[in-house]
């Protein structure tokens, strides 16, 4: 398996522990079918903590959009939660991070979902 | 950039399946490739998201994982050249009329980054049609001594 998802509840928050890769294939359909699971279940709050993710490609990305774009449109929130350099430099050269809430701290970001 | 203290001439060149695993492969060739030329662990980043971006648009979008059709892919590194060739056998692909996924209307696209990120991380990129069908891609970085 290219990427482990793992999921836990702190509060109201659905904080998803993600680890491994992100590519196109089984990495961008585990979390495609992951956050799709969180909406259909009626998760507002979701907090992906990339700090694991080793690698990232385009397909990746867009799964990440896909899930902000699905949750925000279900009337939730996600956000992300410690990114390497190398997620946020992919980012940043794609105009996203400042699209995404992202945080350093799990407990600020905990906090910061109203 | 790296250390490009010893003279390098290598090239490595294959035909693959239309499979994700060839785009695994052809990245780990490609990255080692660069790895034993002296590129540091950014530009081998660099240089690996952009084989994968590469293959990946061979495979699904030119080959559309057809079992009969394959990906050629070459790489070489000749004095401070590195370059990278991947071919397709598909239907073709308008490189030049890409939207920008960097305007406002399409920054919340799913799909549209790849040769983005390629023409990003790369020093130069060009695509030309094959006859009698595919598309070749090039990429090139250069080594550029510390």
């Amino acid at each position: 398996m290219s990427v482990k998802l793992s999921t836990r509840q702190v509060g109201d928050v659905s904080v998803v522990d993600v680890a491994g890769r992100i590519t196109l294939g089984e990495g961008s359909s585990a979390l495609r079918e992951a956050l799709r699971d969180m909406v259909s279940k009626n998760q507002k709050k979701i907090l992906l903590n990339l700090g694991d993710v080793s690698y990232i490609d385009s397909s990746g990305i867009g799964e990440l959009v896909s899930g902000f774009t699905s949750v925000t449109n279900s009337g939730g929130q996600l956000k992300l939660l410690n990114l390497n350099k190398r997620v946020k430099d992919l980012l940043q050269i794609t105009k996203l991070y400042t699209v995404f809430d992202v945080h350093d701290d799990e407990a600020h970001a905990i906090r910061s979902f109203t | 950039m790296g250390d490009f203290s010893r003279p390098t001439t290598e090239s490595v060149e294959r035909s693959l399946d239309s499979t994700l695993e060839s785009v695994d492969h052809a990245e780990d060739l490609a990255v080692g490739l660069a790895r034993r030329a002296g590129f540091d662990e950014e530009n081998l980043m660099k240089i690996g998201l952009a084989v994968r971006e590469s293959m990946v648009n061979a495979v699904v979008h030119g080959n559309r994982y057809n079992t009969n059709k394959k990906v050629r892919f070459s790489a070489s590194m000749s004095g401070s050249r590195f370059t990278v060739r991947v071919a397709d056998e598909g239907e073709g692909f308008d490189y030049v009329n890409l939207p920008d996924p960097l305007t406002p209307e399409n920054l919340l696209r799913t799909s549209g980054r790849g040769i983005f990120l390629i023409r990003s991380f790369m020093d130069d990129f060009h695509a030309r049609r094959l006859e009698p069908g595919g598309t070749e891609v090039t990429l090139v970085k250069f080594a550029v001594s510390k």
